[in-house]
């Protein structure tokens, strides 16, 4: 049994893959900002889990960074420790949209970037204390390489790739496990309205992957899986294409 | 996969999209829609406004009372979902359709019945309770006791009452999720449906399945199968293993399905069942979706698709109503991979619900240039046995046709104009059947 804490857990892939982990007796702490989805959420995973299985609520928002320590010190408390902390969380806007809106485009790079390093930061430091831990955090593949589609959600997720790999640098010997996990097109809320490339996926097959991915430890995660040899050629691409292909 | 067009399990597309939402209370005031399984237009948006909700991520258990069984949830909730959770827990629902991917709102909407209906009805009949948004904006709940008439116009009224939202009533517990089930090769048509209502009388659960292409003094061979949840000492200890998923790799070129293959297949079917008589313990999975093995096998029927005809032909029209069916459509040359023939108990009060006492036939028919013809022929045919179709099937029935069937679509279009005076709440399908504004 392991001990677990999930923000974002409300929706998408949080939610399968917080279902998968009471489904096989793990605790968990929802977080997230809306305490009557957190209730709604525990209800169902509580419907969901095996007897005997713990699940609290605590809020914490993304936007809000003064949330973090608190909601993270509740989750601790809730479950009497904390063996793995897992962020789903984070904003997503088209390109065309943050193009257009200043404000838009402000939100989600402090967002996806600054805010969500600095609940890891936060997260990193409490299982460090505890003698290490795993932290497990969606990024993208729209990281991986700068493409027209995806210029700034795709810097502040590059970003937080680069932060994730130095922390797995710089912690790894001290206990601290890094999952950086990069979905590729997945159908849930977020996406919805967006033209589906090729391997869209299924929120509880990427949930499928990312578990398998906490389990084993695995540095970085690519769910599904097929998106690691896409990156790669993605990124083989030489700039002169990359300048003429649209994705 | 562009989402720019829309279709039913039928694979008829016309242009639209669906949006996903987890959160149904807020969804755009349009038709819901689950998984897509019903074949013909009933999931499909009017043309006029091409946009459906799609509902498959309103997923979660709202609660579930271990003491009762009693469940609610949200209606995107799976049947396969629910399953995966329940089953193994000793609870299942207490009518099932033939595949697990539906979703508890569909099940309402189509009022779906299963292998179990000459004793168990539709699901509509197992409600509790129902939340609804309505087309003023209202949230309400409904059920046997409560908005009765809002109740039983949206049991089988396949989303044009008002949009699903939660869905309540309680799982049944089984004594192992294994089942026992009988197995019988059947001669002919006449000898079937003797042999489908002798079983009714022991067996909680019957269904079979027939040869339509034999004819002469074999029509209607078939097997015909039993079953019922096996008991603790009968059953193996372990948890069955659910079928693998294969997925149907490609949309299959159309002289695939020749008058040929459909024959060597159903002659396979028919004595790959050698013995006269089996029995044993089979897994659930196998016996209640045995389609459901194959992912995406709709793609067999290619470009142009596939239509699901089913009528239930009541018992008035007498033994022999089975005969003078099958005499219509093989005179037509109507090839059809399965036909599968159930027995069906009492009429469920809600309006639109489909079974009435009798029996069911449901045919696979791919669409060729004549299956407009062919529906009509056999639904004039199904008229004059005073029988009527299943709404969540069909993609071809003409309006007069349906009028003339239902006695009662009169009262479940007083019911649905006055909760929607506006006609918020469309589907091709009502556009087609029901003369609504497209």
């Amino acid at each position: 049994m392991k001990r677990h804490a999930i923000l974002g857990a409300t929706r998408g892939m949080g939610r399968s893959l917080a279902r998968k982990l009471v489904e096989r007796g793990d605790w968990v702490v929802l977080l997230g900002r809306d305490p009557a989805e957190l209730e709604k959420s525990a209800a169902d995973l509580h419907a969901r889990g095996t007897p005997g299985v713990r699940v609290a609520t605590a809020v914490c928002d993304l936007e809000k960074p003064e949330t973090f320590r608190p909601a993270l010190e509740a989750a601790e408390q809730a479950l009497e420790g904390l063996d793995v902390v897992t962020v789903t969380a984070g904003l997503f806007a088209t390109q065309e949209q943050l193009e257009a809106d200043p404000s838009l485009a402000q939100r989600v790079l402090v967002t996806d970037f600054s805010n969500t390093v600095l609940f890891c930061e936060e997260a990193r430091k409490k299982l460090l204390l505890r003698g290490g831990g795993t932290l497990c955090v969606f990024s993208s593949v729209a990281g991986d390489r700068g493409r027209k589609p995806v210029v700034l959600y795709g810097a502040a997720k590059a970003g937080l790739s680069a932060y994730l790999e130095g922390l797995d640098h710089r912690f790894k010997a001290q206990g601290l496990t890094t999952v950086c996990v990069k979905p590729g097109f997945v159908r849930t809320q977020m996406t919805e309205g967006l033209k589906e490339p090729p391997f869209a996926s299924e929120p509880d097959e990427v949930a499928e992957t990312v578990l398998a991915g906490i389990d084993a430890g695995t540095p970085v995660v690519y769910a599904p899986p097929i998106w690691r040899a896409v990156m790669t050629a993605i990124r083989a691409m030489p700039r002169f294409v990359m300048r003429r292909v649209k994705f | 996969m562009a989402n720019d067009r829309i279709g039913g399990w039928g694979r008829q597309f016309q242009p639209g999209r669906e949006v996903l939402t987890e959160d149904l209370e807020h969804a755009p005031r349009v038709l819901f829609r689950g998984l897509g399984r019903s074949y013909g237009d009933s999931s499909l948006p009017p043309s006029g406004n091409p946009v459906a909700v799609n509902t498959t991520r309103a997923n979660r258990i709202i609660d579930f009372d271990e003491s009762t069984g009693v469940l609610r949830a949200e209606a995107g909730l799976s049947l396969k979902d629910l399953n995966r959770t329940f089953l193994s827990r000793g609870w299942f629902v207490p009518v099932t359709p033939g595949t697990q991917f539906v979703t508890l709102g569909g099940m309402v909407a189509a009022d779906v019945h299963g292998k179990n209906h000459h004793v168990d009805g539709c699901i509509g009949q197992h409600l509790t309770r129902l939340k609804m948004r309505v087309a003023d904006g209202r949230v309400i709940e409904c059920g046997p006791a409560q908005e009765r008439e809002l109740f039983l116009a949206t049991v089988a009224g396949m989303g044009l009452t008002g949009q699903i939202l939660e869905v309540e009533f309680p799982l049944r517990r089984i004594p192992t999720p294994w089942i026992w089930q009988e197995s019988e090769r059947v001669g002919d048509i006449d000898e079937y449906i003797g042999k489908l209502k002798d079983a009714a009388k022991d067996w909680p659960m019957t269904v079979g399945w027939i040869d339509c292409l034999s004819r002469g003094k074999h029509m209607g061979r078939g097997i015909l199968m039993k079953g019922r949840w096996a008991q603790a000492h009968e059953a193996p200890a372990r948890f069955p293993r659910e079928l693998p998923n294969v997925r149907f790799p490609f949309e299959a070129p159309e002289f695939l399905l020749s008058r040929l293959s459909v024959q060597a297949f159903n002659f396979g079917f028919y004595w790959k069942h050698l013995p006269r008589k089996r029995e044993g313990i089979v897994d659930p999975f196998s016996f209640f979706y045995p389609l459901d093995f194959v992912k995406d096998w709709n793609l067999m029927y290619g470009r142009r698709g596939l239509t699901q005809y089913q009528c239930v032909l009541p018992s008035s029209a007498g033994p022999d109503a089975a005969r003078r069916f099958l005499d219509v459509l093989t005179s037509r040359g109507g090839a059809s991979f399965l036909c599968v023939i159930k027995d069906c108990g009492p009429e469920s009060a809600a309006f639109l619900s489909f079974p009435k006492p009798g029996i069911s036939i449901a045919l696979d028919i791919a669409v060729r240039d004549d299956t407009q013809h062919l529906v009509d022929a056999l639904n004039e045919h199904v008229l004059k046995e005073g029988g009527r179709i299943y709404l969540a099937k069909d993609g071809y029935t003409r309006p007069e046709h349906f009028r003339a069937m239902e006695p009662r679509l009169e009262k479940f279009l007083d019911v649905r104009l006055r909760w929607d005076p506006n006609l918020t709440f469309r589907s091709a399908q009502s556009v087609r059947l029901f003369g609504d504004p497209a």
